[in-house]
């Protein structure tokens, strides 16, 4: 096994002494009278100034392997086995002796910054609530401390954002206070959890940048969880691969990367979608098929300066999502539509399916003026376009069975009951390969990626001309991920159905995509072919954006990290404005959505 | 794959979309010794990288909602307790005396009845109920609990004073329940200028304090028939629960499930009632059960200050109404109809309190120490036996 192997592994840094060691980890869970274990024998070494990556999927027991370091695992769950730091036993270790080591030896990253700090409180508050809980020091100079620290995680303007409460910073200034808030005790040990996660490729890049940056200066060793491989090429020196609670590989990231050893390690990193690996080849697939950039066809879609605004409410003043957007979908082709969160790349989706109302401008679908529609106007286009929502979890009614789900657009558009219908339900079960007797199975009995199977199915039972795909896969592991966009790249060949394909990753969309769309602050910046919006980016948006991108492979990924840095440097001005701007919106657009009305009329 | 693989147990669950198990054997027969390596691990070990799936599935697998949801609360002490004794109340009050139905009397098997006037038996007409540490030992006797003044049967009055406590509660909670899940319903589904209206008139019922307007309603209404003044008082008695359903309903109304059923097409009633209901059904049972124990009480209140049930009807809290003179003299006049109303509430607050646990999913127990201790005493044992 590759476990041991941890212990004799060659210092990298010199020969330094590590400062976490942990041995033969155990994390078990108590259920209905059983132990289950969730992390087994888990072992391996941290040393200062060292970033080690733990890779895995989810329920792989990387988090709660970490978890159980600091003693936060939940009431049904217990740590055995050895994990010492700086040679001081922490299995076992009583509350009161964890709570010091908490925040001052161990410190936490936490993947969600705006639920992992308190919204009542403002962030230089925090921060100095941190420091004066560890130290002895007055409230004058645990000012300056976290200004300091403010100042060392490059949070913009911090005088200013220290008085500043969570929701007014945008996602990448409230990782940024959360790391702050971390470092503040200068600890031995920083566990980052998916730190980059929830965050936007653009902003993902700048937080990595800092962390790169902070492990020069502060000599700690971080321990990153993640299951993105870019990020871990990007980071790591080390890397340690779970699954199913074991270690199944651990060794230096070059060497990992280059060879890995587990056919585990082999297949998760077959199934991270590669930026630019399918470019090259489908730029002549679909010149073969379309006759170059121009597709022919049948429109299913055309917009032309499409406004979409959320209305005015109160003192509120309306929001406009999308502003000016032309963009044409034919029969049978997958156009992606890429942005950042807040860029209404999703609310274009929702337009389109009519679940919000076009301001201004022209929407057709399938020939059908979707402008001022309304309830009753919609009734036969429903037919005609399907929705993958994006989390399979909230997109099911936890109450029906899957099958009934799957089979209510029929019934409700073609009437079909009974036999009839189970033979419908059936037959679409079978194309999106699940067994058919899940049927009578509930949402919260199936698995992530049998949920979206499920969505995908119901979107199809109508055989609709135009299906919206709205980050289908974003909530789902990688090789997960990789089965279903599969799955879905068959449907489409098989059903010839159009496809507005959202996303925020870049190379999800390039793998299936013939067409880009990218969308900036809700204006469309740039729309291309696949291999061109890939290869040759024109907007400087889309450049950063692609830049931006980590890619599974050490090497590479450190080229493009240079290019990515001269860039993220070169537009830092305009990229602090627009972080600014971003925030406002998100306010904004947070006061606004719970008013939006769609065009039924509710 | 040896027995003890749990891929083979949970079958068609865990035809999922894990390529790694395919994968695995197929790249792994590359090298050998990795293959046995990876094999030996596998084998005899729970699967640990399902644990965290497995361990949700666990208790819920192959069941729908409402099933589990009854399992949980059938495993729930205090709601079961509760339950048992409120039936068998609910039992013994009607078999008892006998009741009315449309006119025609169904009798019980007890001689008494709540108005009949008796020769009194003991003095000052004290129970005849005799406890085994008694002299003379365990007795029901004639009448045990006791007479009032005029020779009264007090338990065949206090089964009647049940009777009606019950029949008020299931009128008041049966009112409540559809006027405040629709008002609720529609005022989170609409939002807007019908949620304004809806809402204001509900903070307008709130402002009104229930006893004032039940006591009114009740010199009105209050007879010896129990339904009017109930269903008057289920009339107020909406306004927390369609609060509470108008908050879930605002919350379910954002859930993408709800977009994908306008995208297939439903109407918006099919929206309210087959997507949107039975996902409030938790909130609207807890909350319906809470506010019968209070639809009790506030019978019982407006009873005592007698703008309630008016005789020849019994009620409890009546009852303790024109005994409270006697509280010093004759106490079990005071003491049996005032132990009925506190077990009657207490009853429906377990029930309520156990359909609460019941419904909230996020809600586990932690398992007792001994519980785990034992739990490690079994794998230990399993281990040992595997390694022999």
């Amino acid at each position: 096994m590759s476990a041991p192997e941890a212990i004799t592994d060659k210092p990298v840094d010199g020969g330094r002494e590590p400062i976490l060691e942990v041995r033969d980890l155990c994390v078990d869970f108590y259920v209905e009278g059983e132990w289950f274990p969730a992390a087994i024998d888990v072992t391996y070494d941290v040393r200062p100034g060292e970033v080690l990556a733990i890779v895995g999927e989810s329920g792989s027991g990387k988090s709660q392997s970490s978890m159980s370091l600091l003693g936060l695992l939940p009431g049904n769950g217990r740590a055995t086995g050895s994990a010492k730091l700086d040679g001081k036993e922490l299995i076992g270790m009583s509350a009161g002796q964890l709570r010091r080591v908490r925040g001052n030896d161990i410190a936490v990253i936490f993947q969600e910054p705006m639920t992992a700090l308190n919204p009542v409180y403002s962030i230089g508050f925090q921060i100095v609530e941190t420091l004066r809980n560890h130290f002895d020091i007055g409230p004058t100079a645990a000012t300056e401390r976290a200004l300091e620290l403010l100042r060392l995680v490059e949070m913009p303007d911090p005088e200013t954002r220290f008085h500043s409460y969570p929701h007014q910073l945008s996602g990448g200034q409230r990782q940024r206070a959360m790391i702050a808030q971390s470092l503040s005790c200068d600890p031995r040990l920083l566990i980052a959890d998916e730190p980059t996660t929830a965050l936007d490729v653009t902003v993902q890049a700048e937080i990595l940048k800092l962390m790169r940056d902070l492990r020069n200066r502060i000599d700690s060793g971080i321990v990153l969880i993640t299951h993105d491989m870019g990020v871990v090429a990007d980071m790591a020196d080390r890397i340690v691969v779970m699954r199913r609670g074991r270690i199944v590989e651990s060794g230096e990231a070059k060497d990992i990367f280059d060879n890995p050893q587990h056919p585990y390690t082999r297949e998760l990193l077959g199934a991270v979608p590669h930026l630019g690996a399918h470019s090259t080849m489908e730029i002549s697939d679909h010149e073969r098929d379309h006759g170059g950039d121009t597709p022919i066809g049948e429109p299913v879609m055309v917009a032309e300066n499409m406004v979409i605004e959320y209305p005015k409410r109160g003192r509120t003043p309306a929001f406009r999502a999308v502003d000016g957007v032309s963009l044409t979908i034919n029969a049978g082709e997958v156009v992606g539509l890429v942005g950042e969160s807040g860029s209404g790349k999703t609310t274009i989706g929702r337009a389109v399916v009519g679940l919000l109302p076009v301001t201004e401008g022209k929407l057709e679908i399938a020939g059908f003026d979707m402008v001022g529609a309304s309830h009753k106007d919609l009734m036969p286009l429903r037919k005609q376009i399907g929705i993958v929502f994006q989390d399979p979890g909230s997109s099911l009614n936890p109450r029906l069975p899957i099958g009934e789900s799957i089979g209510e657009p029929l019934m409700l558009h073609t009437g079909i009951k009974g036999a009839e219908l189970d033979k419908r339900v059936e037959s679409l079960l079978d194309q999106v390969e699940l067994p058919r007797s899940m049927r009578n199975r509930y949402p919260h009995e199936l698995s992530g990626g049998q949920r979206q199977r499920v969505g995908i199915a119901r979107a199809l039972s109508l055989e609709p001309k135009l299906l919206v795909a709205d980050e289908p896969t974003s909530a789902l592991d990688v090789s997960v991920q990789a089965h279903v966009l599969e799955l879905f790249t068959d449907l489409q060949r098989e059903h010839g159905f159009a496809c507005l394909f959202i996303s925020h990753d870049l190379a999800v969309v390039e793998m299936l995509s013939s067409r880009i769309a990218v969308m900036h602050h809700g204006k469309l910046v740039e729309l291309g072919s696949a291999a061109q919006i890939v290869q040759s980016p024109k907007d400087p948006y889309t450049q950063r954006l692609i830049a931006a991108v980590p890619v599974p492979d050490p090497n590479e990924q450190k080229i493009r990290r240079e290019r990515r840095d001269a860039l993220l440097e070169a537009a830092a001005a305009e990229l602090a404005a627009e972080e600014e701007l971003e925030a406002h919106q998100q306010n904004v657009s947070r006061g606004e959505r719970p008013t939006q009305d769609g065009p039924t009329g509710f | 794959m040896s027995t003890n693989d749990p891929q083979d147990k949970r079958d068609p669950q865990d035809e999922r979309d894990d390529p790694f198990e395919a994968g695995e054997t197929s790249t792994g027969s590359l090298d050998p010794a990795m293959t046995a390596a990876s094999t030996t691990d596998e084998d005899g070990v729970v699967d640990a990288g399902q644990a965290e799936n497995a361990i949700e599935l666990r208790e819920v697998e192959g069941l729908s909602q409402g099933q589990i949801v009854r399992r949980r609360f059938f495993r729930h002490t205090g709601a079961m307790a509760g339950l048992i004794v409120m039936i068998l109340i609910a039992l013994l009050a009607i078999t008892s005396i006998g009741f009315n139905i449309g006119g025609f009397r169904i009798p019980g098997w007890w001689p008494h009845t709540a108005g009949a006037l008796n020769d009194i038996l003991n003095p000052r007409g004290g129970p005849t109920l005799r406890m085994p540490w008694d002299e003379g030992g365990f007795a029901i006797g004639e009448h045990p609990f006791g007479q009032d003044e005029i020779g009264r049967d007090i338990f065949a009055r206090t089964m009647k004073g049940v009777q009606t406590s019950l029949i008020v509660m299931g009128v008041i909670g049966a009112v409540a329940t559809v006027l405040g899940t629709l008002v609720g319903a529609f005022a989170g589904f609409f939002r807007g200028k019908t949620d304004n209206v809806l809402m204001r008139f509900t903070d307008l019922i709130i402002t009104l304090p229930v006893i004032v307007i039940g006591a009114v309603l009740g010199k009105k209404l209050g007879s010896a028939d129990p339904i009017p003044l109930a269903l008057a008082l289920g009339a107020i008695a909406w306004t927390g629960l369609a609060r509470l359903v108008r908050g879930d309903f605002l919350s379910l109304r954002e859930r993408e499930f709800i977009d994908a059923a306008r995208v297939a097409g439903a109407s918006t009633s099919r929206i309210i009632f087959k997507h949107m209901l039975p996902n409030a059904i938790g909130v609207i049972i807890v909350s319906v059960t809470l506010l019968m124990s209070s639809a009790i009480l506030l019978e019982t209140a407006l009873s005592y200050l007698g703008f309630g049930i008016q005789p020849p009807n019994v009620s409890l809290g009546q009852m303790i109404n024109n005994y409270q003179g006697s509280f010093n003299t004759r106490p079990w006049l005071f003491w049996w109809p005032g132990l009925f109303i506190i077990l009657i509430a207490l009853c429906v607050n377990f029930i309520g309190d156990g359909l609460r646990d019941a419904f909230d999913p996020r809600q586990k127990k932690v398992p007792s120490a001994r519980k785990m201790a034992r739990a490690d005493r079994r794998t230990a044992r399993a281990d040992a036996r595997a390694t022999a």
